[in-house]
């Protein structure tokens, strides 16, 4: 059987322990959950700022609906996967996925792709809220860019699941990964829109943010459920997502490739 | 007593030898210090860029709260979060045995259990945008200013570190919460801002229910000189009411401990 076809005949079964690896680790996976909260705060303090006069063009219910959007991609489209790999690294137990035959990008990939039922949980409930709030009214009507939310979500997954995977087997080369990672979560933080729109930041940065693969892995989705635009800029951006994903999900099967032959497992 | 501070002492001692052997890690946290700083001020810079006041703060002020962050930040990720992920794979490994075999309280040993000797950057750093931020203000602080902020940077500590307790009994009950650091982290990046600056429901919640006014806000108005003899009573008591209420909850923990060695 060719390997790709043996990959397709245990997706089933890998899809189901990510299913079961969820239930069984329900408190580390609602603390994941928790820390994407950061959006809520920002909503709090924007609204307040802009509920004596709209900032820079921001109107409450702009921010609402941005923040309240931000909430839900980030609940759907980012994973953890990279302190996780960082883990089995460390702790050896990255020997065992060697052994089997699949290629453990797909495996990790599924089992987080079972998480995101779960995560819809959360995300329901947020966006009924976000649909009732004056948000709404912010929200685009747009036939194409409603049609381009789910793909471009899909995209915006891949992204973060290949860097994030990327970075994780950085600690094949590199035991201390903890401190780089949260680096990397606070450029994330900054250049993705996750803690402020983009127009609102200083242009000099915002020119470099907009090319940065961040924007495609958080702000895009966003920016199709809340902002005004062209039906050329908005099929664009997704296609400015395809190219990121391409990218990026061959930087993580080369990082691999090249980690993989460099592991000495530690422990038994 | 003399004894609980002597072995804080050879702990932060093999921390810092530990922390001495990575010495390449020097740079690292280093540029990662003054990186997380650049991060943390930008959103306060995109605020003030616009606005020259916020809910009664303006940009000086802001950033002594922003510098009481930076700093109630890293004792938590120097002290606190090192010592909780030591906690966690202890109760996961059973390895936790051994420190309630010690004739010693498992919470003092536990709870400063392992340093990260070179956050002493980000103190550092809190420390030089006071500074720069009374320089903005044209003179210094008063000296009843200077003490009282002082002694509330340390209750601020404190009422982190009993958060943090809390956090880590959580353990004993689930085991698998390697996490609760970065939820930790993220509940306290609230503290960045004034308090001020949410309004009905959101201040309730960041001053009573997870109190992170205590940790910076309150701090920063007392050093500015602007916090009623009042308030700095009812934080003072409020952080009492919060240690106790977390050694309760540990001894509670504790209890429910099942060792996971054979």
């Amino acid at each position: 059987m060719s390997r790709a076809a043996r990959t397709l005949r245990a997706l089933p079964t890998l899809l189901r322990i990510g299913v079961a690896e969820t239930i069984a680790y329900r408190a580390e996976f609602l603390v994941w959950i928790l820390t994407t909260t950061i959006p809520l705060v920002m909503l709090g303090l924007w609204s307040s700022v802009a509920s004596e006069e709209a900032f820079r063009g921001y109107g409450q219910d702009d921010f609402v609906a941005y923040y309240l959007a931000t909430l839900i991609v980030r609940n759907l489209a980012g994973t953890w996967v990279a302190w996780q790999i960082s883990e089995e690294i460390r702790l050896g137990s990255m020997a065992m996925r060697l052994l089997r035959p699949i290629h453990p990008f797909v495996a990790f990939a599924a089992s987080h792709v079972a998480a995101i039922p779960f995560r819809s949980l959360v995300v329901f409930p947020v966006a009924v809220v976000l649909l009732l709030s004056s948000g709404a009214n912010a929200l685009t009507r747009e036939p194409l860019q409603l049609a381009l939310i789910v793909p471009s979500l899909a995209i915006a997954w891949l992204i973060n699941f290949s860097i994030l995977f990327a970075l994780g087997t950085v600690s094949f080369w590199i035991t201390k990964m903890m401190g780089i990672l949260n680096l990397y979560f606070g450029l994330f933080m900054l250049l993705s829109g996750y803690l402020l729109p983009l127009p609102l930041l200083p242009s000099y940065i915002r020119g470099v943010a907009e090319w940065l693969p961040f924007r495609f892995m958080q702000s895009v989705p966003v920016e199709l459920m809340t902002r005004a635009m062209s039906q050329r800029e908005a099929l664009l951006l997704v296609g400015g997502q395809l190219a990121w994903a391409a990218g990026t999900l061959a930087l993580a099967l080369f990082v691999w490739d090249r980690g993989v032959k460099r592991f000495e497992s530690v422990g038994g | 007593m003399v004894r609980y501070l002597r072995l804080v002492l050879v702990q932060l001692r093999i921390s810092a030898a530990a922390g001495m052997a990575y010495r390449a890690d020097f740079i690292i946290e280093g540029v990662m210090a003054v990186a997380w700083m650049a991060l943390t001020l930008l959103p306060l810079l995109v605020l003030y860029d616009q606005r020259s006041a916020v809910a009664g703060w303006d940009r000086s002020s802001a950033l002594v709260v922003i510098a009481y962050f930076l700093g109630v930040r890293a004792v938590l990720e120097g002290v606190v979060s090192p010592s909780l992920v030591d906690l966690v794979e202890r109760i996961r490994s059973g390895a936790f045995d051994y420190v309630l075999l010690k004739p010693v309280d498992a919470q003092a040993l536990i709870s400063a259990s392992r340093f990260e000797p070179w956050k002493i950057f980000d103190l550092l750093g809190a420390l030089a945008l006071v500074i720069y931020a009374f320089h903005a203000r044209g003179g210094p602080p008063s000296a009843t200013g200077l003490a009282v902020g002082a002694l509330l940077f340390v209750n601020g500590v404190l009422a982190m570190y009993a958060v943090w307790i809390l956090c880590a009994a959580a353990a004993f009950w689930v085991v698998r919460l390697d996490n609760l650091t970065y939820l930790l982290g993220a509940i306290f990046d609230v503290a960045r801002w004034p308090i001020h600056v949410f309004r009905g429901l959101w201040r309730m919640v960041f001053t009573f229910v997870i109190p992170v006014a205590v940790m910076t806000t309150f701090p920063a108005m007392a050093l500015l000189d602007d916090l009623d003899a009042r308030t700095a009573i009812a934080t003072l008591a409020g952080t009492a009411a919060l240690l106790v209420v977390s050694r309760l909850v540990w001894r509670t923990a504790i209890r429910s401990y099942t060792s996971a060695s054979s």
